[in-house]
């Protein structure tokens, strides 16, 4: 980062982030656009990664902090802004990135920074009405007790109780002072309906048609868990589409804060629930970054085959769905499931749970492999999984139902995917050969050989067929690393419950199956987090769904979000 | 299953009959017809729908137990399986789904979300247990249950279906059954029930 | 060619059902409800039907496995029971979402704190079977359960007599973890034997 000089360029107004264990530039408000121009165009930073913001309550001050990166590989950049807390209004980089459109309305909806000049700054995790900004420091939510865990009340007089015994209405709420709900309105859904903005068109013959807005979901078999499409039609195509979320907003961050580093690991697994051997390498990179711990060989050697199986399961899974929504209803989904089940059968045996893994620790893993586990593994990656990975190929790939749904529909160019900040597979399905592993390689992936599955049609095909590729190219990988795989320590150190994080920031990063899984954490040096941020793919790859949508019938639709590949434990955390 | 399971006990059927005929109570054909098609609505919240959608699939099935019908409309089905956190956005929906459901219907509170609020409970947009908006008739908890222990929860909501009787079941009462109210998003989620209460600590305030 | 793919399909589920009695002839009935054919069913060689017919049948769980939280007590000699947590609380602290809650007992003739624990409560409606309790206690007593049949008509909490159960029972479930920690138990006690000889040696001495 030190070959980068901006004195030039700016000489005022952009300074360097002194502060100790911090990294980066602090810009200020009024010079952000041009920054960000200028970063975009001439400093080569195209792709906007995260936008994020941080409460520093005891300066009185808000900062919005940026990563972006260049697609053609390297170290990041960071930036950041800083804002009065009471007057927070920040110029929004919408127009430049649009990218930071959903993130932008995140860090708004959760602390209350405005983006001036974004063009529809509403809540996006919880409704319109909602009072207050919970992850404002002193924001605080029904059930609070203390401000960090442990809490007083368990040990030693822990005398058991429910929250709701000591909430006044027996329930998880709490109303403003001088509440009346008899006088209250409620808002409803006016602020979306009307950004989807309501008109008519007029065809040749002077026929007045009106659009009509349908709703998809929170219930509906398609949306893959609650989620909600708002969408305006012309007929039968498309013309606005909004996606709603924010139906499993469970509060991540706000509870991520008020852990100790070491709890957070557990949370971790249920954000993208698919792939919790993901989320955890990725929060372990964060804290040992700012820890500086060595991770044994054998234990690198751990994380990446759990990684890669779940990458394969991730991808398995996301297959069979995603035939589902194309109404092969189910078949191609059992067969994937069986396949998955296979690889959940490792997990359990090494982790202790099918799904909720909580397998990484700072500094290595928890335990390591038992007796028979390496065997299965090199039974399913040397015998069974190549196998059926080529059965799925031969018999899905090639199906002209499958062909015809899929093949040139739901374009995303290889322009929008940088500019709408899509990560993953949908990047690379888009021709964008970029993957964190290669780009910016973290752990030992730099050691092994694989190719960087790319794409260049980027339709639905290619979204889907990429998924594919990956599964081949994870398999390459681990075949390499069962065979390498070192004898020795799995863990430097011995296990602490409590870890003392030197203050400053840290964001790691991975590729996840669903695209980069970023963390940003800020230290204060106590035992839990200041700030705890995800960058959670599934939510920023939905940037780009609405524009991907215009022009689609509704039946597309539902194939376009079959092949981002959204989990929403982790669009809504 | 046996193929007398529906007798009751003192009557005597010649051998030859056996498999043909059954004398059983009114109660009995009747749970027994509803115990073996419970159709669940397919219907997930959070991480305990992947497990719900794992016993769903083949290697746990549970068509065995004549579950396979899977309807996304709740028209058509009898049984909510609550799999994931109830959010404070999304309880206005799950409450209207309810409503929508036929009688008879069950509820299942799978894992500890569900069930309680699980390990989110304390965050602001959660709500601590799916029970305190609608009656749930089995708990399960676990984060997530297991494909087994899903079933498990299952096979004790057949339990349950075998003990109720055409008598008592309150789908069967005179009078209309009462909705549940469903609560409304304001500044936090509002309770109807809770609405006095708001007014008067608002005169205080 | 249209109706090609469909075929093809309808090829794949038909080799598996054909899979599925040629295995059956194979295993010669024992390929259900015995462990070997269980074990089969879940290889990488499985071919053809896939499901556990549980409950009939129940997939083994593996050591590891890990649902509910319980403690351990040791059954003394004499026929009391030892309950082995001290209640000194660190599995309350390093609890994620804190739903242990330990009330350590006093002696009513001093009043001082003892090392065990009054009452002791997991609500199970919100634990999220980490296992983070057991890994970090230092004393052995909390561990994880394999025990997942424990849905119920109503919310659950367990309280120290659902918690407790004996040493034998998590020697069954975790046999190499308990063998494991056993031995470390024993070395430290071994440790601690030796280092107060020595200390009575040199007492003795002067
Ligand atoms: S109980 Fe656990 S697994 Fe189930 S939804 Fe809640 S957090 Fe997810
Ligand atoms: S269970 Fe273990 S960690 Fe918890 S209080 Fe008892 S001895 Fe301490
Ligand atoms: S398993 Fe995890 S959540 Fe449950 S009691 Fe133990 S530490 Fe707490």
């Amino acid at each position: 980062m030190s070959d980068l000089d901006f004195t030039t360029r700016f000489p005022t107004g952009v300074v360097a982030d002194e502060r100790k264990g911090y990294e980066g530039y602090i810009v200020d408000a009024d010079k952000l656009v041009e920054f960000a121009t200028a970063l975009r165009d001439e400093f080569g930073f195209d792709y906007l990664s995260s936008v994020t913001g941080v409460d520093y309550i005891n300066e009185g001050k808000l900062e919005v902090v940026y990563h972006a990166y260049k697609t053609t590989g390297g170290a990041g950049l960071v930036f950041k802004t800083q804002v009065d807390r009471e007057a927070a209004e920040v110029p929004s980089l919408y127009n430049i990135y649009p990218g930071a459109d959903f993130q932008e309305r995140e860090a708004w909806d959760l602390m209350g920074i405005k983006f001036t000049g974004h063009p529809d700054l509403r809540r996006i995790l919880l409704w319109e009405g909602f009072e207050g900004h919970p992850l404002r420091k002193d924001w605080k939510e029904p059930y609070f007790e203390e401000d960090v865990k442990p809490f007083k009340s368990r040990w030693p007089e822990g005398d058991f109780h429910r929250a709701e015994d000591k909430n006044p209405y027996g329930a998880n709420v709490q109303y403003p002072d001088k509440f009346d709900p008899e006088k209250w309105q409620p808002e409803g859904e006016d602020a979306l309906y009307g950004s989807l903005a309501k008109y008519q068109t007029t065809d040749e013959s002077g026929l007045v048609t009106d659009h009509i807005t349908v709703n998809l979901g929170p219930q509906h078999p398609s949306t893959h868990g609650v989620f909600r499409i708002a969408a305006k039609l012309n007929g039968e195509t498309i013309v606005n589409l909004k996606p709603v979320m924010g139906y499993l907003h469970r509060n991540h961050e706000k509870i991520g804060e008020r852990n100790t580093y070491l709890q957070n690991m557990p949370f971790t697994d249920r954000l993208d629930y698919l792939s919790s051997m993901s989320n955890n390498f990725g929060y372990a990179l964060a804290v040992e970054k700012l820890l500086k711990v060595e991770v044994p060989e054998r234990a690198e050697y751990l994380r990446v085959i759990m990684a890669e199986l779940t990458r394969i399961q991730n991808h398995l899974f996301a297959i069979g769905m995603f035939l589902n929504d194309l109404g092969a209803f189910f078949t191609p989904s059992l067969y994937a499931i069986e396949e998955r089940e296979l690889i959940l059968d490792i997990f359990e045996m090494v982790s202790g749970s099918r799904m909720m893994c909580n397998y990484f620790r700072f500094g290595g893993v928890v335990r390591d492999l038992p007796e028979g586990a390496l065997e299965k593994i090199k039974g399913l990656v040397l015998d069974r999984l190549p196998r059926k990975v080529d059965e799925m190929d031969r018999f899905l790939s090639e199906n002209e139902i499958l062909r015809s749904r899929t093949v040139g529909q739901g374009y995303l160019s290889a322009e929008d995917a940088i500019k709408y900040s899509a990560a993953g597979p949908m990047l690379r399905a888009s021709g964008i050969p970029y993957d964190i592993r290669r780009a910016d390689p973290y752990s030992i992936y730099d050691r092994f050989d694989f190719d960087v599955a790319v794409r260049y049609n980027g339709d639905i095909y290619d979204r889907y067929y990429i998924r594919l590729d990956e599964v081949r190219q994870s398999l390459r990988i681990l075949e390499q690393a069962i065979k390498d795989i070192p004898e020795g320590e799995i863990l430097s150190g011995k296990p602490q419950y409590t870890v003392r994080v030197p203050a400053g920031e840290s964001y790691g990063r991975v590729e996840g199956p669903k695209g980069e899984l970023g963390f940003y954490i800020v230290s204060d040096g106590k035992a839990n987090p200041y700030r705890y941020h995800v960058r959670a793919p599934s939510f920023i790859n939905l940037t780009a769904f609405g524009p991907m949508c215009v022009g689609l019938k509704v039946a597309d639709v539902v194939a376009v979000l079959g092949s981002i590949d959204i989990v929403l434990g982790e669009t809504d955390r | 299953m046996e193929n007398n399971e529906l007798n009751s006990p003192g009557y005597e059927i010649p051998d030859d009959m056996k498999s043909v005929v059954s004398i059983t109570t009114l109660d009995k054909i009747y749970n027994w017809g509803r115990r073996s098609s419970v159709w669940p609505m397919m219907f997930g919240l959070a991480c305990c729908a992947i497990e719900m959608i794992a016993t769903a699939a083949s290697r746990y099935d549970f068509s065995r137990f004549g579950m396979e019908v899977m309807r996304p409309s709740p028209r058509q089905s009898d049984l909510m399986l609550v799999s994931g956190t109830v959010t404070k956005k999304m309880a206005p929906t799950i409450v209207r789904l309810y409503n929508q459901m036929p009688e008879p219907k069950y509820v299942v509170a799978m894992g500890a979300c569900a069930s309680g609020g699980g390990p989110f409970k304390e965050g602001y947009n959660v709500v601590s247990g799916v029970d305190k908006l609608i009656p749930v008739d089995v708990y399960i908890p676990g984060c997530p249950p297991t494909p087994q222990a899903l079933i498990n929860g299952l096979i004790k909501l057949q339990e349950l279906i075998d003990t109720q009787s055409l008598k008592t079941v309150r789908w069967y009462q005179k009078g209309e059954l009462a909705a549940v109210p469903v609560p409304v998003l304001g500044p936090d989620l509002i309770y109807p029930k809770d609405i006095p209460a708001i007014q008067e600590a608002g005169k205080e305030a | 060619m249209y109706g090609k793919g469909l075929i093809k399909g309808l090829g794949v589920t038909l080799k598996r059902f054909v899979n599925t009695y040629l295995d059956d002839l194979k295993w010669a009935g024992k390929r259900y409800y015995t462990q070997e054919g269980l074990a089969h069913r879940s290889s990488k060689d499985a071919n053809g039907i896939f499901t556990v017919q549980y409950p009939e049948e129940k997939l083994p769980v593996p050591e590891e496995f890990r649902y509910v939280p319980f403690l351990v007590y040791d059954e003394l000699e004499d026929g009391t029971h030892h309950n082995r947590c001290t209640a000194c609380g660190i599995c309350s602290k390093v609890c994620p979402p804190q739903c242990i809650w330990i009330e350590r007992a006093t002696d009513p003739k001093t009043g001082r704190p003892k090392q065990e624990p009054a009452a002791f409560s997991i609500d199970l409606d919100i634990c999220m079977n980490c296992g983070l309790c057991a890994e970090y206690c230092p004393f052995d007593s909390i561990k994880m359960d394999h025990d997942y049949e424990i849905a119920g008509y109503g919310r659950t909490v367990h309280h120290l007599d659902e918690l407790l159960k004996p040493a034998s029972y998590y020697d069954e479930i975790r046999p190499l973890n308990s063998a494991r920690e056993a031995a470390i138990r024993k070395e430290k006690e071994e440790a601690k034997a030796a280092k107060a000889a020595a200390r009575a040696a040199r007492a003795a001495k002067k």
